[in-house]
């Protein structure tokens, strides 16, 4: 093993540039040794085609892990909430890791009995990207199992929510349905085919009956258990006092159904049961690409998901792995670096510099000194600490926070869809009426009653619905291939509605693990920049990371006496010459208060200093101009005003800011907005903007890693459609126009039918041609058009 | 005649294993992932 420098190669294992060492072994180039010891791990074990599959699919593993992380997994009580099932040899676990992505995850995971043969099944689900565990607990604990995986990569996140919760159970009965509604449509279809081809000469009369009550007994489970799921939605609707999109459809299956038992039993006629059992069919397969969405992704998370599941505390000098709901007043707890600190507690012990940005925003680490208050939900970045609690988990300050907001969801109406069918529907009514009066008028009773019930049937809102069904349908299916995961059709609608768009900053305007940097000062010459460099790589502070990037092109070389303090700065020994790099407090200005800059000094002699501000997303800028000219925006931000300049100068006067934003400050600003009539999507990220986020009436998470680290909302967005984020409103707009345009083609239809019914002169013949084509016309129509203004937005994409 | 009705219910009942075999295959959870056993199979050195 060797480690050169200064050649740029990219890691064999995760593919990033090798920044600061390159570590080679067999030819191959590491970016660091984690990455080479998993190399070691997988080729000892004869894992390799791993890297077959894909290139560079590898994982670099946490660097900063430390050696008893899972330790709270020898806690029994802690075990026992997260293992399915113990026997006397085996224990069936199921853990969740964010990092599997791609062919080689599986494979590796899937193979993992050949690193240790104690793990008997290891399986995969990889939209849920979670791995199930069966392993020999005689000779290894599931604290071993835990280490395993993250010594490949794959460290398993294990929240506090895993043991709050039951877990979900996948509900099938959508697919059940899906299944029977096919197989009695199919078959009712195939029974009406007589009658399709030609009238009533063709089949003999009493297979013509027998027919006719065959489709009848398979319209039973079509009506009694696939369509159940309409009943419960239009009823819970009409119990709000509320006309949903399913109080017509379950009005047209009634009506299709009740008509076609007279037909059947007074008339001895052919019913309608095709046309309902194809409705239902029809309606079903539209709604499934919104329940695929919702299987896999947790739209209502809540603080406990951020949290850890246990922390040390102390025990008669001695820390043990506790869970956190046990922990009560005054009991002192061990915080580690980059772990989260679950309750309100006092700083007793070591150097504290908290990272608020999941509650505040603000994303420069706050440092505390003994005795300070440290609020639950902020991460330590520095050293190990330890704090006294002051309040138990369920009464800490977030807590509270979140419950006073936590009402009931929201109603997801949608108004277009409502309002045209509702319209729609007292159309129909009125025409049916008139044309009832003209029969009773003629003094044909009977039939005007048949021209009602037909009527009904041939006009009914079905074609309208089935239209918004399946364009929302695939416009969600296309979405998601876009990484862009929304709750409910509905939302898409409530997108064109809005007047006003809400972003938070740190982290959703910016990256939120990037930190831009600039030195501003005496030119430096190349060894004053070596210098810098080899000071600043000893260190892991956020900055120092920049400032080594920053140097990219120097090398670092050997220091001596290096020496940190948290919170403060740095200071090394190099050539006889003594480097000093850190805040104004380090230099003893007290009266500074900027948190982004840093001096440099060298012999003590103050040569410039470095400006830090947060890196923003790119093009964002040209994002905000483009959705400028139709939308109200503002920028809440829970920084610091520093960086208003900046935004004034690259976005114009158009754009509202607000900064030191606390978490209410922006659900107040929020529901202001509201009051004055006005509709706001909001769009955030972390925990500080979870009930503004809630409480707008489009919520936007955007994710950077992962699918699960993501407050309640409406919609959540891969950090990587942002480039493209006012696609999102062209493509519910298009949405809104293929619904119209649908609903113009399903009303040439029923004027056609329409110019029967009236007459009386609707045959079973043409109702049962006119209903399925219209349908499948509507269908192919609405997935064609949605196909074809995806790929005018640039937002399809093709499976390779 | 009879011979129609004697392939209707050979047909219905053709269907109905097809709609049997496909509740089947969703209560086993086999439309949970369609990435994973998709995959799996080309994995040839797997025990």
């Amino acid at each position: 093993m060797s480690v050169s420098q200064n050649t740029k190669h990219t890691c064999y294992h995760c593919g990033n540039q090798c920044n600061d060492e390159v570590v080679a072994l067999n030819d191959k180039h590491f970016c660091c040794s984690g990455c080479k010891t998993v190399y070691q791990i997988l080729s000892e074990n004869d894992l390799c085609a791993y890297y077959d599959f894909n290139e560079h699919a590898g994982i670099s593993p946490n660097k900063n892990i430390r050696a008893d992380k899972f330790a709270f997994l020898d806690n029994e009580e802690i075990e026992k909430k997260l293992i399915q099932f113990k026997d006397d040899k085996q224990t069936h676990v199921t853990f969740y890791l964010p990092q599997i992505h791609c062919s080689s995850c599986l494979y590796l995971l899937e193979n993992i009995h050949k690193i240790d043969s104690n793990i008997v099944v290891s399986k995969i689900n990889f939209n849920k990207r979670e791995i199930f565990i069966v392993f020999n607990h005689q000779k290894i604990n599931l604290r071993k199992v835990a280490e395993i995986l993250a010594s490949i990569g794959y460290e398993p996140l294990i929240s506090l929510q895993d043991t709050s919760q039951i877990k979900k159970k996948i509900s099938r009965a959508k697919m059940y349905k899906i299944g029977v509604a096919g197989f009695c449509f199919s078959n009712i279809m195939m029974l009406s085919f007589p009658e399709y081809l030609s009238g009533k000469s063709f089949v003999e009369p009493e297979l013509k009956t027998l027919f006719s009550y065959m489709s009848f007994v398979l319209s039973l489970p079509v009506f009694f258990y696939s369509a159940t799921e309409f009943y419960t939605s239009a009823w819970h609707g009409l119990k709000n006092k509320y006309l949903n999109i399913d109080i017509p459809v379950v009005l047209a299956i009634l009506l299709i159904f009740f008509r076609s038992l007279y037909h059947l039993f007074f008339l001895n006629e052919n019913g309608y049961f095709d046309s309902m059992s194809g409705l239902v069919f029809f309606m079903l397969i539209g709604r499934i690409a919104q329940d695929k969405t919702q299987q896999y992704l947790s739209f209502e998370r809540d603080y406990t998901s951020f949290f850890p599941i246990a922390v040390n505390k102390l025990f008669d000098k001695k820390f043990k792995p506790t869970p956190i709901e046990q922990l009560k007043e005054n009991d002192v707890i061990q915080i580690y670096a980059n772990e989260i600190i679950p309750v309100d507690a006092m700083l007793s012990k070591g150097n504290a510099s908290i990272d608020y940005s999941f509650v505040s925003g603000e994303s420069a680490p706050v440092s505390a000194n003994i005795g300070d208050i440290i609020y639950a939900g902020g991460k330590q970045t520095g050293e190990k600490i330890e704090l006294m609690v002051l309040k138990p988990m369920n009464q800490s300050y977030l807590t509270n926070l979140w419950n006073k907001n936590n009402q009931a969801g929201k109603e997801t109406k949608n108004k277009f869809v409502d309002k045209l069918s509702k319209n729609f529907t007292i159309i129909v009514f009125a025409i049916a009426g008139i044309a009832f009066l003209y029969w009773v008028l003629a003094g044909k009773i009977s039939v005007g009653l048949d021209v009602i019930t037909t009527v009904f049937i041939i006009a009914c809102p079905c074609t309208l619905l089935l239209a918004a069904t399946f364009t929302y349908g695939n416009m969600l299916r296309i979405l998601s291939q876009n990484k862009v995961y929304v709750r409910h059709y509905n939302i898409l609608e409530k997108i064109n509605e809005i007047d006003t768009i809400v972003y938070d900053k740190t982290g959703t305007l910016t990256l939120s693990n990037n930190v831009a940097i600039n030195y501003v000062g005496e030119e430096l010459s190349d060894a004053e920049k070596i210098y810098i460099k080899s000071t600043a790589s000893n260190s892991k502070h956020v900055y120092s990371k920049s400032i080594v990037q920053y140097f990219a092109d120097n090398d670092t070389i050997e220091i001596a006496n290096f020496k940190e303090t948290i919170g403060k700065g740095i200071e090394a020994w190099i050539d006889e010459h003594y480097i000093k790099i850190g805040s104004p407090n380090f230099f003893n200005k007290t009266n500074e208060h900027h948190k982004n800059i840093m001096y440099v000094a060298i012999d003590n002699k103050l040569i410039g200093y470095f400006i830090t501000s947060n890196a923003y997303r790119v093009g964002f800028s040209s994002i905000l101009k483009s959705l400028e000219k139709k939308y109200t925006q503002v920028i809440l931000s829970g920084d610091s005003i520093a960086e208003k300049e900046f935004l004034e100068k690259t976005l114009g006067k158009n754009v509202q800011m607000l900064f030191n934003q606390k978490p209410e400050d922006k659900l107040q600003f929020i529901q202001q907005l509201q009051k004055n009539n006005h509709t706001v999507l909001m769009i955030g990220d972390g925990l500080n903007d979870a009930i503004a986020l809630k409480e707008s009436d489009v919520g936007i998470a955007i994710t950077e890693n992962n699918n699960n680290f993501t407050p309640a909302c409406d919609i959540i967005l891969d950090a990587t459609f942002f480039e493209k984020f006012q696609k999102l409103f062209l493509f519910s707009k298009q949405g809104k126009r293929i619904i119209k345009l649908s609903f113009t083609f399903s009303f040439i239809y029923n004027v056609i039918g329409m110019y029967f019914a009236l007459q009386g002169l609707l045959s079973p013949l043409i109702a049962a041609i006119l209903m399925p084509s219209s349908t499948i016309t509507i269908i192919a129509v609405t997935f064609g058009l949605t196909q074809y203004s995806a790929k005018k937005e640039e937002l399809l994409i093709t499976k390779k | 005649m009879l011979v129609i009705i004697f392939l209707f219910f050979c047909s219905v009942l053709v269907a109905g294993i097809f709609l049997f075999a496909f509740i089947w295959n969703v209560k086993n959870g086999q439309y949970d992932d369609e990435f994973s056993s998709a995959n799996r199979i080309l994995y040839d050195d797997k025990k």
